[in-house]
């Protein structure tokens, strides 16, 4: 276990991966191949960032491993932020695949801290995909971009022989002008800082599971798939540098991302389980289905960390705002147990929440 | 949720522990069978609001935990085949077999399909007539009905496509087995609430009567487990051994008699290898013979396995209550949910995993460094 | 074994060869096979497990359960004074006994 996969110091083969500059003396052990879980959102998908993606890339702006790459550009401050979105089904309660992506990349971009201007679409369509269902999803796309307030500029268009797409996958880029004296980061999070959650959690995952052939449920469960910057836009006005970090929790849950930002920052959370805000219709769906709200994914909320004394006063942004009635007051950041979440359970007792694996998959047991 | 949030009441929950405590004068060892339970008592910090003397072990209730290491082998080698949709709880999907997961598998190109019923499975039969479609059955006597109707439906429809993989375990014969095993410490049993809701509890006096030990039926949510607790240290301290039922709403003496009929027919006893345990005989349950053409070992005869369990991995101790997971040289290192080297790490529900996820894998001295606010330390 | 949680039988159909009920998990709804509990009508709970019903819920079994739940510890409570006992074990950082009573770690 552990040992380092050299290359030859000949020319290797294409096929081979030359393994000698990776920072990381672990292998990427036990899946030689990609599976699932590393599209997941957590632990596997993280391991290829930085086992892989960063070695291979290496530089400062993709290192901070930000929701949105921060670029200076001449003296321009850009944001820029890429998301693909490979969903299934395509349409589901309360969106499709067409909304997701133009929000995913539009609320990457505000969660940093930039006003999103200008997207790029690419499409790849498998071989056979009917027009309608495209018409119908870039119908979407040309809806959500105006609530967003952005352009899509420019794009591309593959095609993949049947059988090789799954009818159809769309890849978006944004940038977007940062705000002067804004820096919010994954890495800014305080001690005493608190955890803020702009509304109920666990909508979207739970929606699309909804419809997902083996454990379809009726449910009035649709996807919060939403434009955030409308929101951050005012919770930044009103408190400006008293956000330290912001991120939307998609892949992975509310769990996975406190996790990485608590990696990030190096500091501990603190999470009371009493004060998260779930949609009885969305538990119960947990329930049903052996899964914790806290891992299913969000489409249209954000985690704001924030300094105490404006705790109150972005509360009160959000509530006032559509998209945030929900929102609550869920923790604080400590110096305690650095790197680690931990919530305070219903019970009284406090139990570490870790960052998922993989998927989270139903369980029986 | 109605008769399930009423059940997770905190403020009951805290008078109830501390009802415990005032009853509890000696320390005592207990051991909650059923795996859900172990998930609910670790997932809610049921343990840390017992008095330090009352020792919560975790069995082997964890029906992927124990499903032999040759099975799951088995299964990956059908799983793998082309022409196969491999249907399985979600639960199974990341158990290690002697070199990969079914997860692995399904990335190498299985059809490998979560369900969350067999039901679904059988549909799918239906609906793919020219492709086999296999089960992965396993569990105790609570899915076994579920298991069983699977097959006896695809039976009636004449589904030729469809077969089972069937590793069932039962309950008594466990207990029996860790009561006999030597060395044992376990003193009373929390039994299985929704085992007992299929087969009731008539099986039970016989054993609390010749091993004199308390057996309680019990649930699930926080309130019944502590309640299921309560009356088993009211029945040590005053030398107690009888079968309780603490669990009433859901479960009666008989159990549900349509179920066991259905079982009867479709299912009969063997003998059966636990992983980590050994073979306890008499222990499961196999396809009939009126039903073994629908047994998918039979089917696709799976030859040239070559079983090998991790020789650092401690699972078995753990799953008898000889060892706690913290206690394991692996735990924590080599083992870890994301690099899981057996059964009890990977299953949500293994006690492995339920202390590492819940944060028992942090030990006495970094806890003393970390201050205030965190416990997980294990008891003792 | 055995996640199964309780809910509320909607409807009964026959599909196929199954008696099925539509059941109403707290806002979820799933289709549940019927056919091991003969006796649930519409109306009734049951508790399911993999897409099956194994138990009618005794209701008045759970709510009398309940009542002496609520009950418990009731005289502890009287004696320290019922908020305050609240508010302790409420705020209390975890430890080996509710009430703090016992020696800490």
């Amino acid at each position: 276990m552990g040992e380092n996969v050299k290359a030859s110091t000949q020319e290797s083969s294409s096929s081979v991966p030359d393994f000698s500059n990776w920072s990381c003396p672990l292998p990427l052990a036990g899946y030689p191949t990609i599976v699932m879980g590393h599209g997941g959102g957590g632990k596997l998908g993280n391991e290829l960032v930085e086992h892989l993606f960063l070695p291979a890339f290496r530089n400062p702006e993709l290192e901070n491993l930000g929701d949105a790459a921060v670029l200076d550009m001449g003296g321009a401050r850009l944001a820029m932020s890429t998301d693909s979105f490979v969903v299934q089904p395509l349409f589901f309660p309360g969106g499709s695949i067409g909304e997701l992506a133009v929000y995913g990349t539009v609320n990457d971009l505000a969660v940093s801290g930039a006003e999103p201007r200008f997207l790029s679409a690419s499409f790849i369509l498998e071989e056979g995909f009917p027009l309608a269902q495209l018409a119908a999803i870039v119908d979407d796309m040309a809806k959500a971009a105006a609530i967003a307030g952005v352009k899509i500029v420019t794009g591309d268009t593959k095609v993949v022989e049947r059988g090789h797409g799954d009818g159809c996958y769309i890849n978006t880029a944004g940038v977007g002008a940062l705000r002067p004296g804004i820096q919010v980061g994954p890495h800014r999070a305080q001690a005493g800082d608190a955890i803020l959650v702009s509304g109920m959690i666990g909508d979207h995952g739970m929606a699309i599971m909804s419809v997902r052939e083996g454990l379809e449920f009726e449910s009035q469960i649709r996807s919060d798939c939403a434009a955030l910057n409308g929101l951050i836009a005012e919770v930044l006005a009103a408190a400006g540098t008293a956000v330290h970090t912001m991120r939307d929790p998609t892949r992975g849950g509310l769990a996975s991302t406190l996790n990485e930002i608590a990696q990030s920052s190096g500091v501990g959370m603190e999470i009371d389980e009493t004060s998260l805000p779930v949609r009885p219709e969305v538990q119960s769906a947990c329930e049903l289905l052996g899964l914790d709200p806290v891992y299913v994914a969000n489409e249209g909320k954000v985690v704001f960390f924030v300094a105490p004394e404006a705790a109150q006063q972005v509360l009160s942004v959000l509530r006032a705002h559509p998209l945030g009635r929900d929102a609550a007051r869920i923790g604080h950041v400590t110096a305690e147990h650095k790197r680690m979440l931990v919530a305070r359970t219903a019970m009284g007792a406090n139990r570490v929440i870790p960052t998922q694996i993989g998927e989270q998959l139903p369980r029986i047991c | 949720m109605k008769y399930l949030t009423e059940f997770r009441n905190g403020e009951i929950a805290q008078r109830m522990a501390r009802e415990i405590h005032q009853i509890a004068t000696r320390p005592w060892k207990i051991m909650e069978v059923c795996g859900g339970q172990t998930h609910s008592i670790i997932r809610n910090g049921i343990d840390q609001m017992l008095p330090a003397g009352i020792e919560m072990i975790h069995g082997p209730g964890c029906p992927v935990c124990v499903t032999p290491l040759e099975l799951i082998d088995k299964a990956l080698a059908i799983a793998a085949q082309p022409g196969v949709i491999f249907c399985s709880f979600g639960d199974m999907l990341r158990v290690p077999g002697t070199d990969a997961d079914l997860f692995q598998v399904k990335g190498a190109g299985g059809d490998v399909r979560v369900v969350y019923s067999p039901l679904d499975a059988v549909e799918l039969a239906a609906k793919n007539p020219d492709k086999q479609v296999v089960f992965f059955g396993v569990g105790f006597e609570t899915t076994a009905p579920a298991n069983a109707m699977s097959v006896h439906l695809a039976k009636r429809r004449g589904l030729k496509n469809f077969s089972l993989l069937v590793s069932h375990v039962l309950v008594p014969p466990a207990i029996a087995a860790i009561l006999d095993s030597p060395g044992n410490k376990v003193q009373a049993f929390l039994l299985a609430g929704h085992v007992c809701s299929v087969m009731g509890y008539w099986e039970y006096p016989p054993l609390a009567a010749k091993y004199k030990v308390p057996l309680v039926v019990t649930g699930f949510e926080p309130l019944d487990l502590l309640d299921g607790i309560r009356r088993t240290v009211m029945q040590l301290e005053a030398g107690k051994h009888e079968v309780e039922n603490a669990y009433e709403r859901v479960v009666n003496f008989d159990g549900n008699q349509a179920a066991q009929k259905l079982l009867a027919e479709v299912f009969e006893v063997t003998d059966r290898a636990w992983r980590g345990i050994g073979v306890i005989p008499k222990s499961g349950w196999r396809l009939s013979a009126a039903y073994r053409d629908f047994d998918a070992e039979e089917r696709f005869h799976i030859t040239g396995i070559h079983t090998e369990e991790s020789p650092l991995c401690h699972s078995g101790d753990v799953l008898r209550g000889a060892m706690k997971p913290s206690e394991c040289g692996a735990f924590g290192k080599e083992c870890t949910p994301r690099h899981p080297l057996g059964a009890t790490m990977v299953s949500s529900e293994g006690a492995c995993a339920a202390y590492y996820n819940y944060g028992r894998f942090i030990s006495a001295e970094e806890l003393a460094g970390a201050g205030s606010g965190l416990t997980g330390v294990t008891h003792g | 074994m055995c996640l199964a949680i309780p809910g509320k039988v909607e409807e009964i159909l026959t599909e196929g060869d199954i008696r099925v009920g539509r059941v109403n998990f707290g806002g979820v709804i799933k289709r549940v096979c019927l056919d091991y509990v003969p006796e649930v009508e519409v109306g009734d709970y049951t508790i399911v497990h993999v897409g099956f019903a194994l138990s009618k819920i005794d209701e008045e079994s759970a709510q009398k359960t309940l009542a002496v739940f609520r009950e418990m510890g009731m005289l502890d409570e009287e004696l320290a004074g019922e908020e305050e006992a609240f508010a302790r074990a409420a705020a209390a950082p975890q430890s080996a006994c509710p009430d703090g009573s016992c020696a800490g770690k």
